[in-house]
């Protein structure tokens, strides 16, 4: 018999709880993280999943249903039309100067200067406003004109500074900004029908908040990768600062949203912080002190965070045994799984990873027997949770249906 | 004693190599001398590198201090500067894919290294790696992708270079981030590597460089 949705969100929610809390659950849990796999699954293209909120829905939804994980991640995306109105010029997206059937691309770049650390540190929101937005979207070009917001303070006499307000450049970068908060207001409300259709039809959403660590958000998207390493020698301290400056607001960026919408597990891509991005005592220089902390304050909240472990861990999987036993759901990319199961195992949660290459070119049986290997000596004993080791946008849809029903059959613990 | 410039490199030590470089100009040195220095320098740096002594940030710094260095040096050198090159290598992101700081930074360690690298960019088609291993005779061909959908586009390219009927005068080496045995396989490359000094790895490997 057919259990009823909420019965099934559930059991589905308990299985990856145990997981996360080092308990047996009834089966290996199996999580989804979808790129833009679903389009290319559901026959549309990703320039159709970039502008269209119901036949990105749809495909969403039918292959969600059609692989049926435990959870599904993969609504994170920033509309085309949203993107357009603000001319971003952080990213290429499908038809706009990325290939239409492609995923969106990010563009690297310094999008904050070397000498521009005071700025920030001062104040981050003048800084936002002023510098850093108007050169990542075209329309808020206008905004660097604007004086700093600060004089507000002063009260009623300065009033008259709202004639700033009214140059055309200034005009302009606010209507766009109206523009754009309403298509990406319509965009969420397609989004929202879609996750409430999905809990109806039984399946929740592995993460909805998410954050990142502070040297990430330096090296992603502010001073750039070039930069940021360059910074390690000449501004050390500038670039911890920073982190530190910016660590408060990402955990409040990750606890806001996950309290709001009352899902606990918060999502935390890591990207520059890697084996071979730098040695293990840069990474404990500049990276794992803010890391850290950003994890503690999400579990002290009685959030899961859960960190997505890009690329290659394995050199620092000691570091992880700091963080609180059972609290935190770490999900690997290329970290050799048998190892983390053997450093983390009594510790935390393990997920992860099969690997895009088999999932895009090997067959169903091959698929298999990775999963096997991973169920074998990851699964046992409990704490592990299969899924792909990448964000899957070009994968065989029959390799990934080999890994979730072979999850579902052979995952059964005894 | 003459301070080594080829050791504050190696050690990425900014302020010193510049120093040096200014003084040793003044003394009117001859420049070709100090820029082979400096190449002996990064050459220590390479191998640093591929023993995980240094990391990206090291190898991005060193970068950037040799970049100075060149600029102070290069005005002062009359004639074209004439290095003997180790070998031929074209290098391109593929086709669908427009990121550029892997294989940059994989151009980068090849050139210091000694390669002459010919960069046709990203989201570079396979017509245009064929058209440019012609023109210049290239033994070695780099393709790099940071995407999975790069995937397809690496194979696409090999195919290409095959029905050009140059499959036999190169080698093929692919990366980036979800490359890996599999994929080498399915493009079919003659190797992937892992990061920059793995490329280089190959390509002295290739044209029968120790
Ligand atoms: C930092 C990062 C980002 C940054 C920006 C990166 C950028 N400039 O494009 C941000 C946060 C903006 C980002 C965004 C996204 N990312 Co991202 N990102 C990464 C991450 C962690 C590192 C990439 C990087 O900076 N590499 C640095 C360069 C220097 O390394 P590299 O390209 O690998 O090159 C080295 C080697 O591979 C090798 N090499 C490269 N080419 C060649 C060629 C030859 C011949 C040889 C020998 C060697 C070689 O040498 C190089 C130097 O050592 C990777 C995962 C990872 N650890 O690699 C994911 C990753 C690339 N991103 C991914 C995803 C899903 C995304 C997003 C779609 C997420 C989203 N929903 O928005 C977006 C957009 C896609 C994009 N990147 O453009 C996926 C790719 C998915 C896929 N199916 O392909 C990855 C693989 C993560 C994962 N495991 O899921 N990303």
């Amino acid at each position: 018999m057919e259990k009823r949705p909420e019965e099934q969100i559930k059991e589905r929610v308990q299985r990856v709880e145990a997981a996360v809390a080092l308990k047996v659950p009834d089966r290996v849990p199996l999580v989804l993280s979808f790129g833009l796999f679903p389009a290319k699954y559901g026959g549309i293209s990703c320039e159709d999943a970039f502008y269209d909120p119901v036949r990105w829905g749809a495909a969403l939804k039918k292959a969600v249903s059609d692989f049926a994980p435990d959870m599904y991640e993969g609504v994170r995306m920033v509309p085309g039309p949203v993107l357009e109105a603000l001319d971003c010029k952080q990213v290429k997206w499908p038809g706009h100067g990325a290939p239409s059937d492609h995923s969106h691309q990010f563009v690297e770049g310094e999008y904050m200067k070397a000498d521009e650390y005071s700025a920030l540190l001062d104040d981050p929101t003048d800084y936002a406003l002023r510098v850093y937005m108007p050169r990542v979207y075209g329309s808020l070009e206008g905004l660097r004109t604007l004086r700093s917001l600060r004089s507000w303070l002063f009260g009623y006499m300065v009033a008259p500074q709202a004639a700033l307000f009214t140059r055309p450049e200034v005009t302009g970068a606010l209507e766009a900004l109206i523009e754009a908060g309403h298509r990406a207001s319509r965009w969420r409300a397609g989004i929202r029908t879609l996750e409430k259709d999905m809990a109806e039809a039984g399946f929740p959403q592995f993460t909805v908040s998410s954050t990142y660590a502070p040297f990430d958000i330096i090296s992603d998207t502010l001073r750039g990768m070039r930069g940021t390493m360059l910074d390690m020698y000449r501004q050390p301290d500038k670039l911890i600062e920073a982190c530190e400056r910016l660590l408060p607001v990402l955990i409040e960026t990750g606890v806001g949203i996950a309290k709001h919408v009352g899902n606990p597990r918060v999502f935390i891509p890591l990207h520059r912080g890697a084996d071979g991005f730098m040695s293990v005592k840069q990474y404990e220089t500049f990276y794992w002190p803010t890391f850290k902390r950003l994890l503690l304050a999400l579990c002290d909240q009685g959030l899961t965070p859960c960190p997505f472990f890009e690329g290659d861990y394995t050199s620092r999987l000691e570091y992880l045994r700091e963080l609180p036993k059972g609290k935190v759901l770490c999900h690997f990319d290329r970290t050799d799984l048998v190892k983390a199961k053997e450093v983390l195992g009594d510790h935390l949660c393990v997920m992860g990873n099969v690997p895009a290459s088999l999932l895009q070119l090997g067959s169903p049986q091959e698929v298999r027997e990775y999963c096997q290997k991973l169920v074998d000596r990851v699964g046992k004993g409990g704490g592990f949770i299969m899924a792909p080791g990448c964000v899957i946008d070009e994968a065989r849809p029959e390799n990934v249906k080999a890994m979730c029903d072979f999850t579902r059959e052979y995952g059964v613990y005894a | 004693m003459r301070e080594d410039l080829a050791t504050a490199l190696a050690d990425l030590q900014e302020e010193a190599a510049v120093r040096i470089v200014r003084e040793r100009l003044d003394g009117g040195e001859n420049p070709l001398s100090i820029l082979a220095d400096a190449r002996r320098g990064m050459e220590t740096v390479g191998r640093r590198f591929a023993s995980c002594e240094y990391f990206l940030p090291d190898l991005v710094y060193s970068g950037e201090i040799l970049k100075q260095v060149s600029e102070m040096v290069r005005p002062r050198i009359s004639q074209g500067l004439k290095t003997e090159r180790l070998g031929k290598v074209v290098m391109g992101t593929v086709e669908g894919d427009i990121h550029d700081i892997g294989k940059d930074i994989v151009t980068f360690m090849l050139d210091v290294n000694g390669f002459e690298v010919f960069d046709i960019g990203v989201d570079a088609p396979p017509d245009k790696f064929v058209d440019k291993i012609r023109e210049t005779g290239a033994t070695v061909v780099g393709m790099s992708g940071l995407l999975t959908l790069a995937f397809d586009s690496m194979k696409a390219t090999v195919d290409a270079i095959a029905e050009a009927g140059l499959r036999d005068q190169v080698r093929i080496m692919i990366g980036g981030p979800q490359v890996d045995e599999q994929v080498r396989k399915y493009a079919g490359a003659d190797a992937y590597g892992q990061d920059a000094m793995a490329g280089v790895a190959l390509a002295r490997q290739w044209t029968g460089v120790q």
